[in-house]
Order: C-alpha cells, then sequence, then structure tokens
C-alpha cells in the first residue's frame, strides 16, 4: 500500500497539465489573488518618520473606527453604502421580476423587442448614465419639471442631485434605471425553465394567474432570488463610477452620497488638499472585504443550503 | 392575431395593461438616451426651446461634434480602448480555455482544489487590490500601459471564464478526443481540436467580458490615466468634466461615447441574451 503510494507519488507530474493550467494560474495569482493578500497585509502597516511602512497591527483599523476625523467618514459611507443598496433590493429587483414576469408570459408577444430594448441601459457605461442623468435632471434643461407637470407635480421639482437629502436615493433611482436588466435577465431565465407541466397542475386545480405566481413560480425561483439578492450586494459594496462622475471624488454635498467605493478612491489616492494615504487606503479596502466576504459566505451558508434541503 | 380572438374579454384586458406596462418600462429605458441623441445634432438654442422635437432643417447644428473633434482625441481614445478589450477578451479565452480543457478533462491531484482556487475571484472584487495592483504594475514597469490594463481585466475576467468554460468542455464527447488520441494527436492538438465544438461558451464568455471591460472607469483613471493611454469611457469622463456647462458638446461626446456600444449590442444582443438566460451565470 505504502510502496504503491509512494511509486504513484515519483511519478513525474504530467507537463502538459502544467502548461494548461499555468497562463491562466499565473495571470490570476499575480493580478488578482496576490493584490488581494498584499492589500490586506498593507492594511496592518503604517508609515513611520521615516516614511518607511512598518507592521503596527490592528491600528489602522482601530483609528479609522474611533479617530475623529475618520469615524464620521466610515459611519457615513456605510450607513449611505447601506441606504444605496436597500433602494436596489426593494425597487430594482421587484421590478426586474415584473419585467420578467411579464416577458415569461407566451401570450405577450414582441417579448424579445422588449427584452433588448429594456436591457439596453444596462451596457451603456456608469460614466453616461450618470451625465445623461444629470442633464435630464437639470433644473435648465427642465425636463425632469416637463416629466413632472404630466402628473401636475411640477410644483415639487428640485434640483435633485444638489441637496443632500435628495441626492442618495436619486443617485440610487439612476442607477436602478441603469441595471434593472440584470435582476431581469436571471429571473426571466429561472422563470422560464420551470416545466409547464407544473403550472398547468395548478391552474387546473383551479388557482389564479396570481396564485401561480406567488405560491409556485416565486417559490421556485427562490435560489435565483438569492443569487440576485447576492451581486445586488457586491456590486453595490463595490460602486464608484457612478458617484465619482456625477457628484466627483468628494461626493457631495456634504458627503452626502459618499459610499464605501469612493471613500476608499478619496483614502488612497487623495482629493485636493488631502494627500493621498496608501496603508488606510488600504485598511478601506480591508473593511470593505470583510463586509462583502460576510455577504457571500452568508449567502453561501445561510440561503443557498437552504435551497438544496428545499429541492432534494 | 387569432389566438388574442380565442381569449375571454377579461383576458384580452390583463394582456393590454402587460403591454401597457411593458412600452412605459421600454419608454423610461430609451427616452434618456433617445433625447441625448436627437439634441446631439441641434444648435443651443433648440436643445432648449424645443428639447422633444426631432432635428429639422433649421435646428442641424453639428457644432457639438465639431468641439469635441477639436479639443479631445476621441479617435484615439477608441483604439485604445478597442486595444484594451480585445486584448483582454483574447487572454480570457485563450487562458481560461486551457485552464478549463485541464480541469475537465484530466484527473490529478489537486484537480478539485485547483477550480477552487480560481472560482474564487467570480465573488471578490479585484477592485479591493488596487492599491497592490498599482505598485505591481509600477514594479513591473508597466505603469500607464495598455498592457497593465489587459493583464488586469484578464486576470478578473478569468474567474467565471473558467467556471462557465469548464462546464462546457465537460460535454464535449469521449470518443471523439479518445478517437483522436488513437490517432497519435498530441493533447495540445486534442485541445485545440475541442475549441470549435464550444463555440458557443466562448461566445458568451467574450460578450459578458467586452461591455464591463469597456466600460471600466476605474483602472484606467488608477492605472492609465495619461493622454496617450485614455479609454473612451475615462476619456469621456474627463471631457464631460471639463465641457460640463457646453450643452452642445456634452451632448455630442455622450453621442459619440455611447454609439459604438450601442452597435456592439446590436450585433451581440441575441449571444449576451441567450448567455444570460441559459443559467451560464449560475
Amino acid at each position: 500500500m505504502t510502496s504503491a503510494n509512494s511509486a504513484r507519488r515519483r511519478k513525474p507530474f504530467p507537463v502538459h497539465i502544467l502548461v494548461f493550467l499555468a497562463p491562466a494560474f499565473i495571470i490570476y495569482t499575480l493580478f488578482m489573488i496576490y493584490p488581494l493578500l498584499d492589500s490586506l497585509r498593507l492594511s496592518l502597516y503604517a508609515p513611520d518618520v521615516n516614511r518607511q511602512e512598518v507592521f503596527v497591527g490592528l491600528d489602522n483599523y482601530e483609528r479609522l473606527m474611533t479617530n475623529d476625523l475618520w469615524q464620521p467618514r466610515i459611519e457615513g459611507a456605510i450607513k449611505n453604502n447601506l441606504v444605496f443598496f436597500a433602494i436596489h433590493m426593494l425597487v430594482q429587483n421587484p421590478i426586474g421580476l415584473m419585467l420578467a414576469a411579464l416577458l415569461s408570459s407566451q401570450f405577450i408577444r414582441g417579448r424579445a423587442i422588449y427584452r433588448t430594448l429594456i436591457f439596453t441601459p444596462t451596457v451603456l457605461s456608469v460614466v453616461l448614465v450618470g451625465f445623461i442623468w444629470r442633464m435630464i435632471l437639470s433644473p435648465l434643461w427642465g425636463i425632469s419639471t416637463d416629466f413632472l407637470d404630466l402628473f401636475g407635480l411640477a410644483a415639487y421639482d428640485k434640483p435633485w442631485l444638489g441637496l443632500e437629502e435628495t441626492a442618495l436615493p436619486t443617485l440610487s433611482l439612476i442607477s436602478v434605471w441603469q441595471w434593472v436588466g440584470i435582476p431581469m435577465m436571471l429571473f426571466l431565465a429561472a422563470l422560464i425553465s420551470i416545466p409547464d407541466e407544473l403550472i398547468e397542475a395548478a391552474r387546473v386545480d383551479g388557482a389564479t394567474a396570481w396564485g401561480v405566481f406567488w405560491r409556485i413560480r416565486f417559490r421556485l425561483i427562490m435560489p435565483t432570488v438569492g443569487i440576485v439578492g447576492v451581486l445586488t450586494f457586491v456590486g453595490n459594496f463595490n460602486a464608484f463610477d457612478l458617484i465619482y462622475t456625477t457628484q466627483k471624488a468628494t461626493a457631495g454635498p456634504n458627503y452626502s452620497t459618499d459610499i464605501l467605493g469612493t471613500f476608499f478612491y478619496r483614502t488612497f489616492f487623495g482629493v485636493q488638499l488631502q494627500p493621498g494615504n496608501p496603508t488606510m487606503g488600504a485598511t478601506v479596502a480591508g473593511v470593505m472585504f470583510l463586509i462583502i466576504l460576510a455577504g457571500v459566505l452568508l449567502y453561501m451558508f445561510g440561503w443557498q443550503r437552504r435551497m438544496l434541503q428545499v429541492e432534494f | 392575431m387569432t389566438f388574442i380572438e380565442r381569449l375571454r374579454p377579461a383576458q384580452r384586458g390583463q394582456l393590454l395593461l402587460a403591454h401597457l406596462a411593458l412600452l412605459a418600462y421600454t419608454a423610461l429605458a430609451l427616452f434618456p438616451v433617445f433625447l441625448v441623441v436627437i439634441n446631439s445634432v441641434k444648435g443651443r438654442r433648440a436643445i432648449f426651446q424645443s428639447p422633444y422635437a426631432l432635428p429639422n432643417r433649421d435646428t442641424w447644428d453639428l457644432v457639438g461634434y465639431e468641439k469635441v473633434l477639436d479639443n479631445s482625441n476621441f479617435p484615439d481614445y477608441f483604439l485604445n480602448s478597442i486595444t484594451v478589450t480585445v486584448g483582454a477578451l483574447f487572454f480570457i479565452l485563450l487562458a481560461g480555455s486551457m485552464a478549463a480543457w485541464a480541469l475537465a478533462e484530466y484527473r490529478f491531484p489537486g484537480n478539485a482544489i485547483m477550480g477552487l482556487y480560481l472560482a474564487l475571484g467570480i465573488m471578490i472584487p479585484i477592485r479591493l487590490g488596487t492599491i497592490s495592483i498599482l505598485r505591481l504594475v509600477v514594479r513591473l514597469g508597466l505603469a500607464d500601459t495598455l498592457a497593465a490594463l489587459i493583464l488586469i481585466y484578464t486576470a478578473a475576467g478569468l474567474p467565471l471564464a473558467i467556471f462557465i468554460l469548464t462546464q462546457f468542455m465537460r460535454q464535449v464527447p469521449r470518443d471523439l478526443k479518445d478517437a483522436a488520441r488513437v490517432d497519435g494527436a498530441s493533447e495540445y492538438r486534442i485541445y485545440l481540436m475541442t475549441l470549435p465544438l464550444i463555440r458557443p461558451a466562448l461566445g458568451t464568455v467574450a460578450v459578458f467580458n467586452m461591455i464591463p471591460v469597456w466600460n471600466d472607469l476605474w483602472f484606467p483613471l488608477i492605472i492609465a490615466p495619461s493622454e496617450a493611454n485614455k479609454t473612451v469611457t475615462l476619456g469621456a469622463q474627463v471631457f464631460l468634466g471639463q465641457f460640463v456647462n457646453d450643452w452642445n458638446a456634452v451632448l455630442a461626446s455622450l453621442t459619440l461615447a455611447m454609439i459604438p456600444v450601442i452597435i456592439l449590442y446590436i450585433i451581440f444582443s441575441r449571444q449576451l441574451i441567450r448567455g444570460l438566460t441559459s443559467g451560464a451565470v449560475k
């Protein structure tokens, strides 16, 4: 037994397998895994008086959480990011589900056309989307005023991106407008893969379309609900482009739209008079990493495991 | 139209409501884009006086486009974006399919662990490692180069690509490969032989990566911000920031930056949507 094992071990590893794996392994390790680990390591370092980076343990994290200059910023960024995420979960994903439910009906003609057109904003870059909406919402152009006027609400028009209380919800909705195509497609894929017999059986039992949807179809696509949730979470806690494009790196007015991505950028790159600080930047990235990891693990061990139990 | 006649009036009403909802949402999705495009070819006055009107002989004015072309290097930006996107797609498909082939075809110690290791990156955003990526790129002498962007996007795209391609590689019939082996073909040759068989999967992976790479702002901004290396997304961002009060220029540059993406989308929308709805991302 032992001799057989060692004989197998001594057999040289097939070279061609190494050749096939090497390019992907090297590029991925060098440009993704190593930087992620190195960035986490860097978050445990700080420059000393000679500008040499020295190990300081968890001091940076402590500074971030307790220092008067840092604490309000990280707290604000996390709170704003939670609002940003909540609006996506409450608006984007239900709308995506509703559109998918409509598009999965065989009676709707032109489904493919609707689907393609509705997905269009999702392929545009966030930079373009940000500027398009900046113009649409600009009081100078008055498009948003005209739109509200359709419903007799012109009096309620505001400089939506310029006020502290409206800027973040407005940007969240712009992001929802852009990204709704993703949950729509994923829900649609799940809905059309449900066997017709299941739905027919329920119809024969006299269930209404509404009842069939919530009691049968929605329950069957619960795994996709989880995937959409975790994708939204990771995407939102990693977002940056839209805020940077419309509100600049300072995420104004008065940091009211500051999320972790913009805070991360400002911290390590610097902005205006504030110089960049790589080690504190790595610390912010470390916090983002922990938040995203927590979300992914919660999904994998909370949601997905429960789903597997339901399926089998 | 016959099937509509077969429906009960209540069902017809429901159908009508469904179409109304879809039409309304389609309008919401497209109207902002439409508004930007039609106003990009109008004079400044017409933009503000009649924003909803299509351009006519009186309002037609290409002053915005002239400004964009005079004051920025949009053609160069396009070239940079094409270089980066095509380069990244090439390496994602090549390195990704090679690794997927190894994982799908050979039983070797560590296969499962290697698969898991390569899949880690699916859920973890590469942006979190930006500071170390920047330092690495500087150390490698790749600071402010398109090559650095290509390598970063390749690393970011590989995990999902390998995950998808491995599933498809497993479906290639064994007889085919064994027949080639009997004929004395090398393992490299057999790998090359299977590539055409998984072309749809390669297309899906390409389309999935094309749009995020083309649209990314973060890495061009941080890794390759110089004028010579700007991608369209970064170039548009900088130009729009500078000309923010010049409506003609802003509308024209928005339209110019959107057109290639929309053309690509029209060409590849079927593939993209098929990829998304075939469960390739599950």
